[in-house]
């Protein structure tokens, strides 16, 4: 939807900058008289979001680095002086850890949006695919920023993660060891590893953004998707950007923002670990490691394979398989309004990845003691392994094929207008 | 590279890939300096070793010694520990290897290759899947068990049950008399 530019400087100095540097243009064509489709709803208002959630960490990031020293005498005792002595670093530092948890769960709402009214579908693949390398530089970054604190889950959080890489060595023997030594710069996990995970930490938000602002071009390109899932087929089917997703947006981020301050300043640790406030301790694994709870799903599907090298290869093939969507969702219809089997299916992985995050939160031997029997948690996890995979790879394909999907409507504007159109001549 | 065996083939081509290929050379060699400076330093490579008095440790007991940045469990087993390590039949392991320093790679994982002395067990005490620190006396073995992904091993530190590929590591070590033993 880049049509030719509407924008006319009104002053002189504009007309002197715009046959410069055409920035005003730009601005004004991608954020002002933006043409979007007139029925975007709630979910849709998270991608502000999410830019907002950027925004907020890296600022606190910044002003934390102020204060934090990454070195492991020190990191625990400078992390404590932010939360004691610092002016007002106790709330820096709790919207900076509560910030990450609202970044995922703002990024899993758009992921499922997207999920659901195809958003990935022709001609958005590329958009899709951006998406995913943001959720992955995501994850990176915040795995980074938690081993930061140089408690007890960072510590061990550091060496399972890290020790991922060593089921290599089942392939060629000494590649995974080797990597692992280059990632931690000794033999374990130390002060190299935390003084580089500190400048990574640092670095990847930027990348981020880089790839935030493909992730915007490869939008404005095809335009917004919307939940009918149907192209726009012209002006009388969008309105300008702003005001009217300005200010939609504006409105939902604020009760976003109300969220996020119920939990910096009400329960700030609630998403927290408490092993995280002992400092680490390389002779003594806690007794029960947890991620943080936006990775638990996959840690569930790592624990669900018994087997070293398969496990890890589940958990990357977990990610990976988002980025196969747009080819491995056959439909001819986008949006899961008009697809009642896949509606089902959809809800069925929402409520599978929640249990996943539960099962991942559990200890590795836990069993659930029904009335008639005792269930492991190990089976449930691994059928609840085996759905997320069967929902893209065989789910999907097949829906695409076999599904008789409802009627769509002529037009986004009759639909949205509705019986109001039908009665008024002039629409 | 000669007109006549190619005739579209010009000088201006082969500087082209004469040029690309020195360049690519030189990117290769001026990147391995910022790949390589993540592995250990030398200060970290200075081989270090540890050296441990085992008079305190009591039968039944075990202590935790650090080598290299690492725990090493020094364990001094029970005569029915060590029973029950030697009557395990070798086609019950998931590891047949000894995962021995002292010993050759091909070693298979008998009891009596997991030690030097058959009271003294010696051990990194890594998980061999994902590195986590094993609790002794835990498990259905009698040896150890991971918290973390509930890998098991036997009273010979061997890889029984669970995720864990491999068996523990045992690093080299050796008798400075009875009662000293140098690891490292």
């Amino acid at each position: 939807m880049s049509g030719p530019s509407t924008y006319t400087p009104q002053t002189g100095f504009a007309r002197w900058l715009d046959t410069r540097l055409p920035i005003m243009r730009f601005v004004h064509d991608t954020a002002t008289t933006f043409p979007t489709p007139r029925n975007l709803n709630v979910w849709y208002t998270f991608g502000g979001i999410l830019m907002f959630c950027l925004a907020v960490q890296i600022l606190s990031g910044i002003v934390l680095a102020m204060h934090y020293v990454p070195n492991a005498d020190l990191a625990f005792t400078s992390v404590d002086n932010i939360m004691r002595d610092v002016n007002y670093g106790w709330m820096l530092r709790y919207m900076h850890a509560n910030g990450a948890s609202m970044f995922f769960l703002a990024v899993y709402i758009h992921m499922f949006r997207g999920l659901y009214y195809g958003s990935y579908k022709a001609p958005r693949e590329v958009l899709w695919i951006l998406g995913v390398i943001i959720y992955l530089l995501m994850m990176a970054t915040a795995f980074f920023g938690y081993v930061l604190p140089w408690g007890q889950m960072s510590f061990w959080g550091a060496t399972v993660i890290t020790n991922l890489f060593t089921s290599l060595d089942q392939i060629i023997p000494g590649v995974g060891t080797g990597i692992a030594h280059w990632l931690w710069g000794g033999f374990a996990v130390g002060d190299p590893t935390l003084n580089r995970f500190f400048s990574l930490h640092y670095l990847l938000p930027f990348v981020i953004a880089g790839v935030v602002g493909l992730h915007i071009w490869a939008l404005h390109v095809p335009g917004n998707n919307n939940p009918l899932g149907i192209d726009v087929k012209g002006p009388q089917d969008t309105v300008s950007f702003h005001p009217y997703y300005t200010v939609k947006d504006a409105f939902y981020l604020s009760l976003f923002v109300i969220v996020f301050a119920v939990l910096v300043f009400y329960a700030p640790d609630f998403v927290g670990n408490p092993d995280n406030y002992t400092p680490a301790n390389p002779l003594v694994t806690p007794p029960h490691i947890v991620p943080e709870w936006y990775l638990l799903p996959f840690y569930a599907m790592l624990r669900a394979i018994p087997q070293k090298l398969l496990g890890v290869l589940v958990l990357f093939g977990a990610i990976l398989t988002l980025a196969f969507i747009p080819w491995l969702d056959t439909s001819k219809v986008r949006s899961s309004r008009f697809r009642p089997l896949m509606k089902q299916a959809f809800w069925v992985l929402v409520l599978d990845a929640i249990l996943l995050g539960y099962l991942g939160s559990k200890e590795p031997q836990a069993v659930w003691h029904l009335g008639v029997a005792d269930v492991p948690l190990l089976w449930v996890a691994r059928i609840a392994t085996l759905y997320y995979f069967a929902f893209f790879w065989v789910i999907m394909p097949v829906l695409g094929w076999i599904e008789k999907t409802k009627p769509l409507p002529d037009s986004i504007a009759k639909s949205v207008l509705g019986k109001s159109s039908a009665t008024a001549p002039a629409e | 590279m000669t007109s006549t065996t190619a005739p579209d083939a010009t000088r201006r081509d082969f500087l082209h890939i004469a040029t690309g290929a020195v360049g690519a050379v030189g990117v290769a060699a001026a990147a391995w300096p910022f790949i390589n400076q993540m592995n250990p330093s030398a200060s970290v490579l200075a081989l270090s070793s540890t050296e441990v008095d085992l008079t305190p440790v009591q039968e039944g007991q075990q202590i935790v010694v650090m080598w290299r940045s690492k725990p090493v469990f020094i364990r001094r087993r029970t005569a029915a520990e060590i029973a029950a390590a030697k009557a395990v039949k070798l086609s019950d392991l998931p590891d047949p290897l000894a995962r021995n320093a002292n010993l050759a790679a091909d070693a298979p994982a008998t009891d009596a290759n997991r030690e030097i002395k058959p009271e003294w067990l010696v051990l990194v005490g890594i998980c061999t899947h994902l590195g986590c620190i094993p609790l002794d006396n835990q498990g259905d073995f009698g040896g150890y068990l991971c918290p973390c992904h509930g890998s098991e091993y036997d009273t010979a530190g061997r890889i029984r049950r669970g995720p864990a590929p491999e068996n523990l590591y045992i690093p080299p070590y050796n008798f400075l008399n009875d009662t000293k033993i140098k690891i490292g």
